[in-house]
């Protein structure tokens, strides 16, 4: 190869850098750093107190109550059927496999629209639920079903591979020594997949705490009541009160942050 | 990445097929129920409820004016932000495949932002750099070019996640091969490069264009939602909920779901059948 030859990839090599850097500047390190940046810009002090506001502290509250069960009903859902998908043969099951994904081609509106014609107050399903004395939209069983929606393919998703890669082997051989299906999943499945499983829940952890489109449908935005912290960044912004909103969403993006770096280290266990 | 569900070969014996048909029917019921009741039931809902009053209705309810435009500004933003995707985001894969330097792996954990962060952050953040009180004194709000930059910020990773691990186990030694019989580097990347980066390109910017459709937290706030300008469909959607027209938003919501389902079908039909001659001849 030719000097020049040499002299011109060198060239092509740092312009693409050059390209990539400057767009990713431009579109995602410097907006993010300048929000960081604008909240502590002023010391912790206003940080501090402004995620301690009763308001920001009930919406943390709302938050996490919405999260814990949106994760926890998925991390059964995910488990089981993830293993179904591998484990199993059955009619339908490359349906049941697309079906899966369905949710992440959904807008978060038509999430919140959708849960709204089934489970509202006049629809039949949710009149019903009504009259037993459980408020679905407008309040918390509302945001848990939305917020389950959009997080549902994660952690099929995440378990899935794994499941495939460990083979069953050595399920089969606890069966062949006697162990039930459920002391095989606990003592032979489980730990198998306990890092991809990790790094599902993170994944589906993350989505929920930062869930904004379906949950501002279906919850009504009742400040102080069905208010979760993204709604809360949202409806300070518009009062004008923009110290709170930064400070809301700095903390959320310090959490995507965090998320970031676990996902990376649970990936890590797992190659 | 490349990992696919498949069914495990059939090494059971037909007693231990036995023994597990009872929880499969177990399993499979209740996995079916949880998806019915939260995904299923209430999507079919919206189809059902936006052909409730007939194909009239549903017709005259997307083509409202302020629909109309909402859609129209919603695919057409959604076609630009796929293609500078494409391009872009194969560009990033690249970078962060071929070159190195000081910070790549920052780089790429950084790309994964994006996902993680919720979208209505996203779109405040890019109101606090890009907005009317922007410290670079670059006013992007309340103008398309606001919600195409919000839609560029939140479908980053598609394109980059996909070529990356493509390009990753790329054979070098085909270039090498090419090389040395004269090519030019030019003449590599479009004939022994590209092609083989095409599927993944192109599902990246399918996924990217069907995320894009649907997005709505992160235009939320940059776009100042005026009708007939900045209002994207999932944005009028909402609005329309909010003023009790759930007939209405049915409507647009189902044009939506299908503008999805149709990208996500045909991205499954190629992959499954090949690429058309057009595309695996580039």
């Amino acid at each position: 190869m030719g000097v020049a030859a040499v002299a011109e990839r060198g060239v092509t090599r740092y312009a693409l850098r050059s390209v990539a850097l400057a767009y990713l500047t431009v579109l995602l390190i410097v907006p993010v750093g300048l929000i960081v940046w604008r909240t502590f810009g002023a010391g912790l002090g206003p940080f501090w107190d402004a995620l301690s506001a009763p308001s920001a502290l009930h919406a943390l509250r709302v938050t996490v109550v919405v999260a814990a069960w949106a994760v926890a009903l998925n991390t059964v859902f995910g488990v089981g059927t993830a293993i179904l998908l591998v484990r199993h043969d059955f009619p339908g099951r490359r349906l049941l496999n697309a079906l899966v994904d369905l949710p992440m081609a959904v807008s978060p509106v038509v999430v919140g629209l959708a849960l709204i014609l089934v489970y509202g107050r006049f629809a039949p399903a949710g009149g019903w639920l009504e009259a037993i004395g459980i408020q679905v939209i407008f309040s918390v069983p509302g945001m848990v079903l939305a917020t389950v929606f959009i997080s549902l393919p994660l952690v099929v998703r995440a378990v899935a591979p794994v499941l495939e890669e460990l083979g069953e082997e050595q399920e089969q051989a606890a069966r062949t020594l006697g162990a039930g299906s459920w002391q095989t999943f606990r003592r032979i499945t489980l730990p198998g997949i306990r890092w991809a499983l990790g790094y599902g829940v993170v994944l589906c952890l993350a989505r929920a705490l930062g869930e904004y489109g379906a949950v501002a449908v279906v919850s009504g935005r009742l400040v102080d009541q069905t208010q979760t912290l993204t709604l809360f960044v949202e409806e300070r912004f518009q009062n004008f009160d923009q110290p709170a909103a930064f400070a809301a969403s700095t903390a959320l993006a310090l959490l995507a942050i965090v998320t970031l770096l676990l996902t990376k280290l649970l990936r890590s266990k797992d190659r | 990445m490349a990992v696919t569900v498949q069914t495990p070969p059939a090494v059971t014996s037909a007693g231990g097929a036995r023994k597990r048909r009872a929880p499969t029917v177990l399993g499979v019921g209740t996995s079916l129920i949880y998806l019915s009741l939260i995904v299923l039931i209430p999507l079919a809902a919206v189809v059902w409820r936006s052909a409730e009053e007939g194909p009239r209705y549903f017709f005259d309810a997307v083509t409202t004016p302020d629909a109309w435009a909402a859609l129209k500004l919603t695919i057409v933003a959604s076609v630009w932000v796929a293609l500078i995707n494409l391009v872009l985001g194969t560009l990033i894969a690249w970078v962060l495949v071929r070159d190195d330097f000081p910070g790549k792996s920052i780089v790429d954990m950084l790309i994964d932002l994006p996902f993680a962060l919720p979208t209505i952050v996203a779109g405040l953040v890019l109101l606090a750099l890009y907005g009317p009180n922007s410290p670079v004194h670059v006013d992007l709000a309340y103008g398309r070019a606001g919600v195409v930059v919000a839609l560029l910020f939140v479908t980053l990773p598609f394109v980059v996640r996909t070529v990356q691990p493509v390009l990753l186990e790329l054979d070098r030694e085909m270039e090498q091969a090419a090389a040395s019989l004269g090519a030019s580097p030019f003449v590599i990347f479009r004939r022994i490069i590209l092609p083989n980066l095409v599927p993944a390109m192109v599902s990246g910017t399918a996924l990217a264009f069907t995320r894009s459709i649907a997005e709505f937290g992160s235009t939320v706030l940059i776009s100042g939602n005026l009708p007939f300008k900045t209002q994207v469909a999932a944005v009028y959607i909402f609005g329309q909920i909010e003023s009790d027209n759930t007939t209405g938003a049915a409507a647009v919501a189902t044009v939506l779901l299908a503008v999805a389902l149709a990208v996500l079908v045909m991205l499954d039909l190629v992959q499954r059948w090949g690429w058309p001659p057009w595309l695996s001849a580039v």
